[in-house]
């Protein structure tokens, strides 16, 4: 729970040394109440409450970061219950299942599918990113070795299933590089998983039917000195899942319960058999609150429709989404091929390819920073003017790609066409469609 | 002591809209808290499934795993549509008039509103009729689909801000329901549900298509724009948008690059088939979950797949 500048006040020396840069201990204190002053600046405060201090300062929900030092990914750290009202910040992970009854074959075609599922979009790569390998043996030397496999054969993040202390350690070992997470500890072996958890000092992974249960839990394992746990409420049907998700969030940032703010886990590989029902249900996941899913097999067709939806809820709403500057050819244009221009935000780039694409016509379309504004927004704010879309042509390059000298502008930046003229004496400028769905049409009538 | 879930206080709810006539009527909205989250409120009428039908062969325009089930159907509209409805389970039909395109076939208003005639005494489920978003031309399609399918109650759409009183003026004189359709914006949205309730449409006649954006193409503007449209109606008392909503997504989805490419041309994304489903379906669930109330969908493996896990969030 958050503290107020008063409870904050009746911790600090009171001393009004000014040493901190405020004239007194309480201009302090309200400082760090609001966020806009740091505790280390007080240079008299005790241990005890730095401590206590940092605990009412963390965060809602747990940021745990995984992976390799070199390759970090975070799970958690969210303050918001919709993305309208600030952003979602870490994406939820994408895990597929290996487990130490599958046979060799099968575990490298799984990894082999694995690694080539990157695409690349909007400057990002969209990929899967963790393995879920499950001891379903006992043995901790065949354990070892599948995830020692893993780690050799990919780049996967690392969640470690098993109920076996000691198996689990064998296969903490041999991914420790990458900081595995651990899974579960349950009522009945929190002790051991706590235990082993805290002499690795890796995630853990609570799980527990019920909230009264799982809290008691966590609070346990916090108790043992633990930071770094996941939720699995055990709920295997997804509407229990949903109803779980949704109140493990917003309990974890409305009161600040603390026993709920981590990360969760969604295991839908153990909600249904139907690959393509697990995508649903990951679906779900993603849009509502999953800090991983673990699907029982990745496939192209049934991750990509994931990714594409996860890059999706996960767009920062506050900041547009923008291409980059430059040359885009579409349809394998030659020298002789058309032309076009039009800006950066990414969602007109998206419409105005998928049109051109469909229109099957050749075409050199050259993107132009607006910084993320439309085609009419662009223009209206001076960062689509005939003087700068001219300069833009000329220094793209495209001359030396294209022997062609007509350049077709959006319909809706019309206005601009008489300036480009006088920029670009040599060219002929064609006002296209204002609505894209016209593209096609336009094109062809060329 | 016991963990309690915190409570979300609702002031408002989504009001009710039946459309269609007779045994298949369905009725839409009535919810009393945010979409699916039935442990703090009620959701009496789950959302619904309308399937797409075109009334012209959509040819090259579709892919081929999208055409597959409508083969022996294509460009014959009432064959298609019955199909949807007894082979395929089809809680409405959204006929999509894509030969009035005044840049296509421009098709006469007369010629459209005959074949959505056709169509409608074809089915017994509710029959949606969609224009072509072209504002002037939708302006007198409408309008005649309204005349000619006087009785019938269907559901006209999109109605936007140039075209709102002719349509909605139809829509009045011939008792049909209207899906008022604008770009991506709650204020908007408000502004023409005002309108038309100025114009005398009445709230259970509107239907709102907060117009939808495609998965990896926008889809997320949809989505936020569908979750303040809720979280007004629900929290904020906001009447005028307190009613149900509408997605288009299968002309949305299988528009897209992805849904197009062929396995040949994207060896690397998969079964086409299946990856079209599944965007479509997965496209389904992230706007139900917005607050969708009926959705618009193509490809009927996607219809079983939404409809199998409505029944499961819902019930």
């Amino acid at each position: 729970m958050a503290l107020t500048g008063i409870e904050i006040f009746k911790m600090l020396p009171k001393t009004n040394c000014k040493e901190c840069g405020f004239p007194t201990c309480l201009a302090f204190a309200m400082a760090l109440a609001s966020g806009k002053a740091e505790l280390g600046a007080c240079p008299y405060v005790s241990d005890e409450v730095k401590e206590k201090l940092a605990e009412a300062s963390a965060p809602p929900i747990r940021p745990v970061k995984l992976g390799a030092a070199d390759a970090v990914k975070t799970i958690g750290g969210e303050t918001v219950q919709f993305r309208h009202e600030k952003t979602f910040f870490n994406p939820t992970l994408i895990a597929g299942l290996l487990t130490t009854a599958m046979a060799d074959a099968e575990v490298d075609a799984k990894i082999d599918t694995f690694m080539k599922m990157q695409y690349e979009r909007v400057g990002l790569n969209l990929r899967p990113e963790m393995f879920a390998v499950k001891d379903v043996s006992g043995d901790a030397g065949k354990f070892a070795a599948l995830v020692k496999k893993v780690v050799d054969q990919s780049d996967a993040l690392l969640l470690l299933c098993g109920d076996k202390p000691e198996v689990l350690k064998a296969g903490a070992e041999a991914g420790k590089d990458r900081r595995p997470i651990l899974a579960y500890a349950t009522d009945a072996n929190a002790d051991a998983m706590g235990a082993l958890a805290k002499e690795l000092d890796l995630p853990l992974v609570a799980k527990a039917d019920g909230y009264d249960a799982l809290a008691a839990l966590t609070t346990k394992l916090t108790g043992m000195g633990l930071k770094d746990l996941l939720l699995d409420g055990g709920a295997r049907a997804i509407k229990q899942v949903l109803q779980d998700n949704i109140v493990f969030r917003r309990a974890a940032l409305v009161p600040k319960f603390r026993p709920f703010g981590f990360p969760v886990v969604n295991c839908v590989a153990e909600m249904t058999d139907d690959p393509m029902m697990q995508t649903l249900y990951a679906s779900v996941c993603i849009a509502k609150y999953g800090g991983i899913v673990v699907l029982s097999d990745l496939q192209p067709h049934t991750v990509f429709p994931l990714l594409l939806q996860r890059l999706n809820v996960y767009t920062d709403p506050q900041k547009p989404m923008i291409v980059t500057q430059g040359i885009y050819p579409i349809n394998n244009p030659d020298e002789n091929s058309l032309i076009a221009v039009t800006t950066n935000f990414a969602l007109t780039y998206f419409i105005v390819t998928g049109e051109i694409e469909g229109s099957k016509v050749p075409t050199w379309l050259l993107i132009k920073d607006t910084e993320g504004l439309s085609v009419m927004t662009a223009w209206a704010a001076g960062k689509f003017s005939g003087d700068d879309v001219g300069i833009f042509v000329k220094k793209s390059g495209i001359t030396d790609k294209a022997k062609t000298r007509t350049l077709i502008i959006p319909g809706y930046a019309a206005a601009i066409s008489g300036d480009l003229e006088e920029e670009l004496p040599d060219w002929k400028i064609l006002i296209g469609p204002r609505e894209a769905s016209h593209i096609p049409a336009f094109l062809k009538s060329l | 002591m016991a963990f309690e879930i915190p409570k979300q206080i609702y002031s408002g709810a989504i009001k009710p809209v039946t459309i269609g006539k007779g045994p298949k009527a369905i009725t839409l909205g009535g919810e009393t808290s945010y979409p699916f989250y039935v442990f703090e409120g009620a959701m009496p009428h789950a959302p619904r499934i309308a399937m797409e039908v075109w009334d012209v062969d959509p040819g090259e325009d579709w892919a081929d795993p999208a055409k597959e089930p409508f083969k022996d159907v294509l460009g014959d509209p009432v064959a298609w549509a019955k199909k949807c409805v007894n082979e395929y389970g089809a809680d409405a039909i959204a006929l999509i008039l894509v030969s009035t395109d005044p840049n296509g076939m421009n098709a006469s208003p007369e010629a459209a509103a005959a074949t959505a005639k056709k169509v409608a005494e074809a089915v017994d489920v509710p029959l949606i009729v969609y224009g072509t978003s072209n504002q002037e031309k939708d302006g007198e399609v409408l309008p005649a689909v309204a005349e000619a399918c006087q009785g019938m109650q269907i559901i006209m759409g999109p109605v936007q801000d140039k075209n709102y009183k002719k349509i909605g003026a139809a829509a009045l004189g011939y008792n049909h329901t209207v899906v008022a359709n604008t770009p991506i914006d709650v204020n908007l949205a408000k502004q023409l549900n005002i309108l038309l309730g100025q114009l005398g449409v009445k709230d259970s006649q509107i239907l709102v298509d907060p117009t939808t954006g495609g998965l990896g193409y926008g889809m997320e503007y949809s989505y936020s724009v569908m979750e303040r449209d809720r979280m007004a109606a629900l929290t904020q008392e906001d009447e005028k948008l307190q009613l149900p909503i509408l997605n288009y997504v299968g002309q949305e989805v299988w528009k897209v690059k992805e849904c197009k490419q062929t396995d040949a041309e994207a060896p690397q994304l998969g079964d086409q088939k299946t990856r079209g489903i599944l965007m479509e379906a997965v496209t389904a669930v992230s706007l139900l979950l917005a607050g969708s109330d009926l959705l618009i969908l193509r490809h009927p493996d996607a219809v079983i797949l939404v409809k199998g896990i409505i029944k499961e969030l819902a019930s």
